[in-house]
């Protein structure tokens, strides 16, 4: 110990944190050992730095605030002695994180240490290099490394192929300068030099398709020499693991051979035999041995077609799978899931051991297991596999549910022979594991049983018999409470029996019971109690002679906190109470929801695909994203086209009565409370199953509203959109209202539906090009504009190719439609339009903006043009 | 960006980081190879301790973890974790892990946690002539354990030459 120094030494400090009973004494511990360390660094004394950073480190690791120390560490690493400057870089490689600013002033540091005269000061750089190094670093000192690869001392050498692996995944540009300073590293004998150029090789070959060619041409005989050399040493004590002369070798030659196999015939025929031979002679009775043949297997897997090899890896996977040990099985499932690309057959024939893992104590088995078993489903073996993992849903762990039962279903879904058997499956899931089933999978549910009317009696009765055992899954209890909704009839009736089923006598009173039940249970949410609402409406028309009850019921959820809630029960309790006359049309069953559109949507739902799939449906207000404007209208689900489609029908003005309440004081009334986003999904959910689009919303508007041409087509909804709604529609709706809310005094404003006009601008001209921008404001959604641009060619020559191409600062959202032609012909001979929609977010606080590039072909040669657009009116 | 087996470039370490944690969930070893920030590193040392550790003792040595692998072995109180791609040889991993715990047992004499825990530095200089840029750099244990000796005798030798000259001084300033 330095006789200087103040503070206390590294082990006295570790034994005072070690000695402290309760969190908060490390903590008071900790605290004064950085202060003193801090003022020990302000006092700047070298004799000290060697120690303070020991601390530091130690400090670092329980997880405290050290940064206060990087500083020190440059200043140890360029010390002049060994000691600091060991302690240095590992403080360097221990207390800096992304800190680049900090990382570039050791830059210099390492360069000087890597020429330094010492070796192990060389060593030291390289090490630091090779964990920390960024890419500029790796450009700065790529030569110095690539140079230190040819040094006289192992030691450095396989130091320096390693960083170098870093340098060139940091900067893959680089590796042409490594390729022929790698390839000399396989020709070396020191096991550790080997194993590093080995790995160089194999980097660069991933990284580089010229390295790849150059290795594959000059190294793959030595490789394979090497590796045979290896594979055939006799017992060398220094390099053996159980048996085998060092595996770490032997797995860095296999890796290398497989990128260098595949893809070339040549090359995989090359190492067929000593693959074949790693593959018989290597020992399986020990991990390192395992960890070879594991390795072989995935080369064997890798390169080009030898089948004989593959038998013989699909038979160490199958010997694999069948080890005891665990580890060894894990590893088997996770390659037999490559295996089954091309030997499915091979793969099969292993079914029942991998069914037997799906059910191992251990997850992570388990997990690989139900990945595998996935794969291995087809036609012919799903309705076994299937009962087979239900009949496990039904005891396994919690925890493990979720995973599960998301691959029946999926395995359900892509496989089912019939809808029966469908049907059948989902049902058990739910049962076992409803509360962990996704949305769209008990959606997905309802379309096909509401597709299958041969099978809605007995699809209610099955789950009318689930729900009184399984009340507690969430979207069991949805299901049940949609479908007795709907059929709540077939139920009591005994209606559409099939072959198997058991006859059960309901009650209308029992059905009533199940519903109330999921209404007012606690902890059902807020989803299923609004569709156990919808469904008690629906049931006090099917049900008449108890209707008085289905009533007071709903009467009772006035009380509701949730106001959705609240609002609909008096609504409904006004349609049971006073429009008798309408109610049975009002809530007839629902038509047959629409599988196609529902399989787009549900796809459209991925954030992927979802711009194109919503593409069709841009012109509505609200198809194309989740609008702002009329939370309202879409909790009743009614577009505005159900309006105007309606008029002409028989419950027409009761009609207008429900709508008024959208057209009336949707947007001021609940813009201003902020209409609960969950709210408006859940009544969304409760008609319409999902987001709202337009085909899909035509049908469940149908379903409450009963008008027997609603079923207008997009198009038609397109037509009437365009065109602003007739004043007097929203006078008669607030009048409307009015009667429904029993007096309830609301503020019908009239709203403008047909925005201001904007007059259009010239937004570009150049001497060959007119660009001219028209506006307008789709109704009730004043922050989207709709523009059409017309481009004009004011050259004599036609342009072709033509691309107009915009972009918009992030508060703007932008949405091309595609041109209605590419080609451009002179001016006076026609004109290319676009449209466009920009979506400001800042509506009303910013103006549009927005930058455009335009290319075409003028007399075959391609001609750019730019342009920034910032006159467009204001209050777009 | 994909290489030719799925391999992100950015992420190409071979070993991503090693962790060693006591059977109390103590840190007794990180080692970062794969670029993580300094909040984002006790988060994974926490979510990840709080798996390993609740494990049973028959279980596989791999859990599957924000879609990478993470290989650990326990060795008396202290578990080493290694964390790898899913692509990655996991039980070469294994090997890798007892290949280290050799090495520490051979330099310490029947290496306990004391011994790291006093000696972590020495832990992190014999990582850091096993690793680099998370790859092997040696498979023979000799020259692992020679290499350190010959830098611990440099160590020795400025320490002597630094008290031979306090010595001096101090006798001078008597």
């Amino acid at each position: 110990m330095n006789p200087f120094s103040s503070g206390t030494r590294l082990r006295d400090m570790i034994r005072a944190i070690r000695a402290c009973k309760t969190a908060a004494e490390e903590r008071a511990v900790v605290r004064k050992e950085c202060a003193d360390i801090r003022a020990l660094i302000n006092e700047d004394d070298p004799h000290d730095r060697h120690r303070n950073l020991a601390k530091l480190m130690f400090i670092h690791m329980l997880g405290y605030p050290t940064h206060f120390g990087q500083m020190e560490c440059l200043k140890l690493i360029a010390s002049p002695g060994f000691p600091e400057k060991r302690i240095g870089y590992l403080g360097l490689m221990l207390l800096l994180d992304e800190r680049q600013e900090v990382l570039m002033l050791v830059t210099n540091s390492l360069k000087q240490d890597l020429n330094h005269s010492n070796q192990y000061v060389v060593g030291l750089a390289l090490c630091a290099l090779g964990n920390i190094c960024s890419a500029e670093m790796a450009r700065d000192l790529a030569p110095e490394v690539e140079r230190l690869i040819q040094f006289r001392d192992p030691n450095i050498r396989k130091k320096a192929a390693l960083c170098s692996t870093r340098i060139v995944r940091k900067v893959p540009d680089l590796a042409e300068n490594f390729v022929n300073a790698a390839a000399s590293l396989l020709k070396e004998k020191h096991h550790g030099v080997l194993i590093t150029g080995v790995q160089l090789c194999y980097e660069l070959c991933l990284i580089n398709d010229e390295a790849l060619e150059y290795f594959r041409k000059k190294c793959t005989e030595g490789v394979i020499k090497t590796l045979r050399d290896i594979t055939n040493s006799a017992y060398q004590p220094e390099y053996d693991v159980a048996g085998i002369t060092d595996p770490f070798l032997h797995i860095r030659l296999l890796r290398l051979l497989r990128v260098i196999g595949q893809g070339d015939a040549d090359a995989s025929d090359l190492m067929t035999d000593i693959l074949a031979q790693v593959a018989t002679k290597t020992e399986s009775n020990k991990n390192a041995g395992n960890a070879v043949l594991y390795e072989c297997v995935e080369t064997i897997m890798a390169i080009e077609d030898t089948s004989s090899l593959r038998v013989l890896a699909i038979n160490i996977l199958g010997r694999f799978l069948s080890n005891r040990d665990n580890n060894i099985r894990y590893v088997a499932l996770n390659m037999l899931m490559k295996a089954i690309t091309f030997d499915d057959q091979a793969v099969q024939r292993h079914r029942v051991t991998v069914l037997e893992c799906v059910k191992d104590p251990d997850a992570s088995i388990r997990k690989r297991a139900l990945e595998l078993v996935t794969l291995l489903v087809n036609e012919n073996n799903v309705t076994q596999l299937t009962k087979e993992l239900i009949d496990y849903l039904e005891i396994s762990d919690e925890d493990f549910k979720e995973d599960l039962s998301a691959k029946i279903c999926f395995i359900v879904e892509k496989f089912s022979p019939e809808k029966l058997w469908y049907i059948d499956q989902m049902l058990k899931v739910l049962c076992e594991a409803g509360k962990f089933v996704k949305d769209d999978v008990w959606h997905a549910l309802i379309v096909v049983i509401s597709n299958a009317s041969e099978l809605h009696g007995y699809t209610v009765r099955a789950l009318y018999r689930a729900v009184l055992t399984y009340s507690e899954q969430e979207t069991l209890v949805r299901v049940a409470v949609w479908c007795i909704g709907e059929y709540g009839d077939l139920l009591v009736n005994n209606v559409g029996m099939i072959g198997s089923e058991d006859p059960i006598t309901v009650t209308e009173s029992d059905a009533v019971d199940v519903i109330e039940d999921a209404i007012t249970r606690h902890n059902s949410d807020s989803t299923t109690k609004a569709m156990a609402l919808v469904a008690l409406l629906k049931l006090s028309s099917r049900f008449p002679s108890i209707s008085e009850r289905i009533k007071d019921i709903i009467v009772k959820q006035k009380g509701s906190l949730l106001l959705e809630m609240q609002q609909r029960a008096i609504e409904y309790n006004s349609i049971v109470d006073r429009h008798k006359n309408i109610r049975s049309s009002l809530v007839e069953r629902m038509p047959v929801l629409d599988e196609a559109t529902f399989n787009v949507r549900r796809a459209g739902s991925f954030p992927a695909s979802a711009s194109t799939v919503a593409k069709p449906s841009v012109s509505l207000p609200n198809g194309f994203e989740k609008p702002a404007v009329a939370p309202l209208l879409d909790l009743l689900d009614l577009d505005s086209d159900d309006i105007l489609a309606a008029p002409s029908s028989s419950g027409a003005d009761y009609l207008q009565d429900l709508l008024g309440v959208d057209l009336g004081s949707s947007s001021s009334q609940f813009g201003a409370t902020q209409a609960p986003k969950a709210g408006t999904d859940l009544l969304l959910d409760i008609l319409s199953i999902g987001t709202p689009s337009p085909a899909q919303n035509s049908i469940s508007s149908i379903d409450l509203l009963s008008t027997a041409d609603v079923n207008s087509n997009p198009s038609n909804a397109l037509d009437t959109l365009s065109s602003p709604v007739p004043p007097h529609t929203a006078t008669t709706a607030s009048t409307g209202m009015f009667d429904l809310l029993d007096g309830l005094s609301p503020s019908p404003s009239k709203e403008a539906t047909n925005g201001p006009a904007y007059p259009s601008i010239v937004a570009y001209e150049s001497s060959s090009l007119k660009i001219e921008f028209t506006f307008s404001k789709p109704p009730g959604n004043p922050q989207t504009t709709n523009v059409q641009a017309t481009f004009i060619n004011l050259s004599p020559n036609t342009f072709t190719d033509f691309i107009f191409q915009a972009a918009v600062p992030k508060f703007l959202q932008l949405h091309l439609d595609p041109a209605s032609s590419n080609t451009l012909p002179v001016s006076g001979n026609g004109a290319i339009t676009q449209n466009l929609s920009v979506t400001n977010s800042q509506h009303g606080k910013k103006s549009l903006v927005m930058r455009m590039r335009i290319g075409y072909k003028l007399n075959g040669k391609d001609v750019l043009e730019e342009g920034q657009v910032s006159n467009f009116p204001c209050g777009l | 960006m994909i290489g030719c087996f799925g391999r992100r470039y950015d992420m190409l370490d071979n070993i991503h980081f090693v962790l060693l944690v006591s059977r109390q969930g103590k840190v007794r070893l990180t080692k970062w190879y794969s670029p993580y920030a300094q909040k984002e590193r006790s988060k994974v040392i926490r979510e990840l301790s709080g798996v390993i550790l609740n494990r049973g003792p028959k279980l596989c040595n791999f859990v599957e973890w924000r879609g990478y692998k993470v290989v650990y072995k326990r060795y008396a109180s202290l578990y080493f974790c290694m964390c790898i791609d899913q692509e990655d040889n996991e039980l070469e991993v294994l090997e890798i892990i007892h290949h280290y715990v050799e090495i520490l047992d051979r330099y310490f004499g029947s290496v306990c946690e004391l011994d790291l825990i006093f000696n972590f530095h020495k832990a992190y200089y014999i990582l850091d002539e096993l690793l680099i840029a998370g790859e092997l750099q040696e498979s023979s244990k000799k020259t692992v354990a020679r290499i350190i000796s010959a830098q611990d005798q440099l160590v020795e030798v400025a320490k002597e030459e630094a008290s031979s000259i306090s010595n001096i001084i101090a006798q001078a300033t008597k």
